[in-house]
């Protein structure tokens, strides 16, 4: 037997060493020592060791979707970016419209290079003077150099090393948090897409009701001296588990949300990954932002294919690279598969010819020589429950 | 009944001409969640290691190999509906199919129980 992983890092410690290969340090996060002491099975994930499962994917995914779940994604990238006139030059980098991102708020949006292929996607949020950026872990190194050469030199760009990230998502995760939290505003005043400025186990932290599950749930920067305090203290709640890697991948495909190097890449554009909402409306007007041309065409004529969702019948999963038929004719290629713990199916997003993206189109995927009946569906799988 | 293991983390059972086979405990906690396992059709032929059956975990598709050359004379119909069971009982009621063996010097190369441990133990 040989593990072919879906993530090619998710078994690499099975991987025997290639001795021709330069040695890349593996680095460790705030919560190594934690996250072993906790049984996480840790993996190499994007230059860092991290935990891909504890007691088990399906019994972790299970657990987010039904109580509380909390994530350490400290190796995703923390920018703080500030200057004269900052939301001038940022907007110049960014197709988000910042004269509507007030103070508190947080949005999604796109790093896109000259053609408007996706660098990246990525959290902006408004702080005083100041804006927080969160992007993957994977590109941040990349990020950082883009966005140093395409910005200002009076603009400041702080990559917030010395933060740890914890996400605590799920329909208990309200209840977890809330009395362990102080700040001039009570938790509740946080809707979604909104953050603050808080006190938790003695750390000073910033809270925003986000998530990558499409539960409700907060995502918490702290600094990395108090993450293990933190941790300790959120899992000691009875609602909250610790959750690894492998249950973040299968929570955010059934809500629907792309991952970047899988669903999204250079290769994309936002209008194929039906991810427009990315482009604020004052920017698809107004252009101004890398590859503004190439994609205002694309809004106004469509694309040749488009990222869809497809359920599939029977229990084999159809995996990143399968390619989607329609009849005899190729039409696509999986971006994201697997099994859907909550569903008990497999579900899979793929980008297909854009007449073959109607709700109820049958198709079929190829996996290792077999057709696999699908059918396109809408996104998401799994209902949001976000708390608006 | 002797069992063998190879490096890619399969067990067969021999009894006589016929040899029985799955994946290792070990193999199984690498995996996590098995959710469906694609099995081989009965008669089916393998060469010694050519991949035989599909094992599809959450996380990822992966090949079972066939530890001798043979043909497929029965699987483990238990699994189609409960493909847990490779997770719970790996090395007994997980078992994915029987084969009859083509040429039983091939198990020469293959690792008796202890050689195993002390192989997994490396990894």
């Amino acid at each position: 037997m040989v593990y072919q992983p879906v993530r090619s890092c998710v078994l690499s410690d099975s991987i025997p060493e290639d001795d021709d290969l330069p040695e890349v340090e593996v680095l460790t996060l705030p919560l190594d020592a934690w996250h072993r002491a906790r049984g996480g099975r840790m993996v190499e994930f994007a230059g860092y060791w991290m935990p891909v499962q504890y007691e088990g994917i399906i019994a972790e995914h299970l657990w987010t979707r039904s109580h509380a779940g909390l994530f350490d994604v400290s190796h995703m990238g923390q920018l703080l970016v500030s200057g004269e006139n900052l939301d001038a030059a940022v907007e110049a980098v960014l197709p988000i419209d910042l004269s509507t991102l007030k103070l508190g708020q947080v949005r999604y949006s796109l790093l896109l290079d000259e053609n408007g292929g996706i660098l990246d996607d990525l959290m902006v949020s408004r702080w005083p003077d100041q804006l927080y950026v969160v992007v993957n872990g994977a590109t941040k190194w990349d990020d950082l150099a883009h966005l140093r050469m395409e910005l200002p030199d009076d603009i400041t760009l702080n990559h917030l090393e010395d933060r740890a990230l914890l996400a605590l998502q799920g329909p208990e995760a309200f209840a977890a948090l809330e009395p362990l939290v102080s700040g001039e505003y009570p938790l509740s005043a946080l809707t979604f897409m909104r953050f603050g400025k808080f006190t938790l186990a003695g750390a000073e932290v910033t809270i925003s009701r986000s998530g990558y599950t499409g539960e409700d749930g907060f995502e918490i920067s702290i600094p990395a001296e108090n993450a293990e305090a933190v941790a300790d203290l959120l899992c000691a709640q009875p609602q909250v588990k610790p959750i690894a890697l492998g249950a973040r991948d299968s929570l955010r495909l059934e809500a629907g949300l792309p991952l970047y190097g899988h669903d999204l890449s250079p290769e994309t554009d936002p209008v194929s990954a039906d991810l427009t909402f990315g482009i604020n409306k004052r920017r698809r007007t107004e252009g101004g932002f890398p590859g503004a041309t190439r994609i205002q065409g694309l809004l106004a004529n469509g694309t040749p294919t488009r990222r869809v969702g497809l359920t599939l019948e029977g229990r084999m999963a159809a995996r990143e690279g399968a390619l989607v038929f329609s009849g005899d004719r190729e039409v696509g290629r999986v971006c994201s598969g697997g099994f859907s713990p909550s569903l008990e199916h497999p579900i899979a997003m793929a980008y297909v010819d854009s007449a073959l993206t109607a709700p109820g189109t049958v198709l079929e995927i190829d996996m290792r020589g077999k057709r696999l009946p699908a059918h396109v569906v809408p996104m998401p799988f799994v209902p949001h429950r976000y708390h608006r | 009944m002797p069992r063998y293991f190879t490096e890619e983390h399969e067990w067969i059972d021999v009894d006589g001409d016929t040899g029985t086979v799955g994946i290792s405990d070990y193999a199984q906690g690498q995996l996590g969640d098995i959710t469906y396992v694609d099995l081989p059709a009965e008669g089916a032929k393998f060469a010694k290691g050519d991949s035989a059956c599909v094992v599809d975990s959450v996380k990822a598709a992966s090949d079972v190999y066939a530890p001798v050359s043979g043909a497929i004379t029965e699987v483990n119909s238990a699994l189609a509906d409960a493909p847990e069971l490779v997770n719970t009982d790996a090395e007994e009621a997980g078992w994915l199919f029987r084969v009859t063996l083509a040429d039983a010097s091939e198990l020469d190369d293959l690792m008796d129980e202890a050689a195993y441990a002390e192989f997994v133990k490396g990894l």
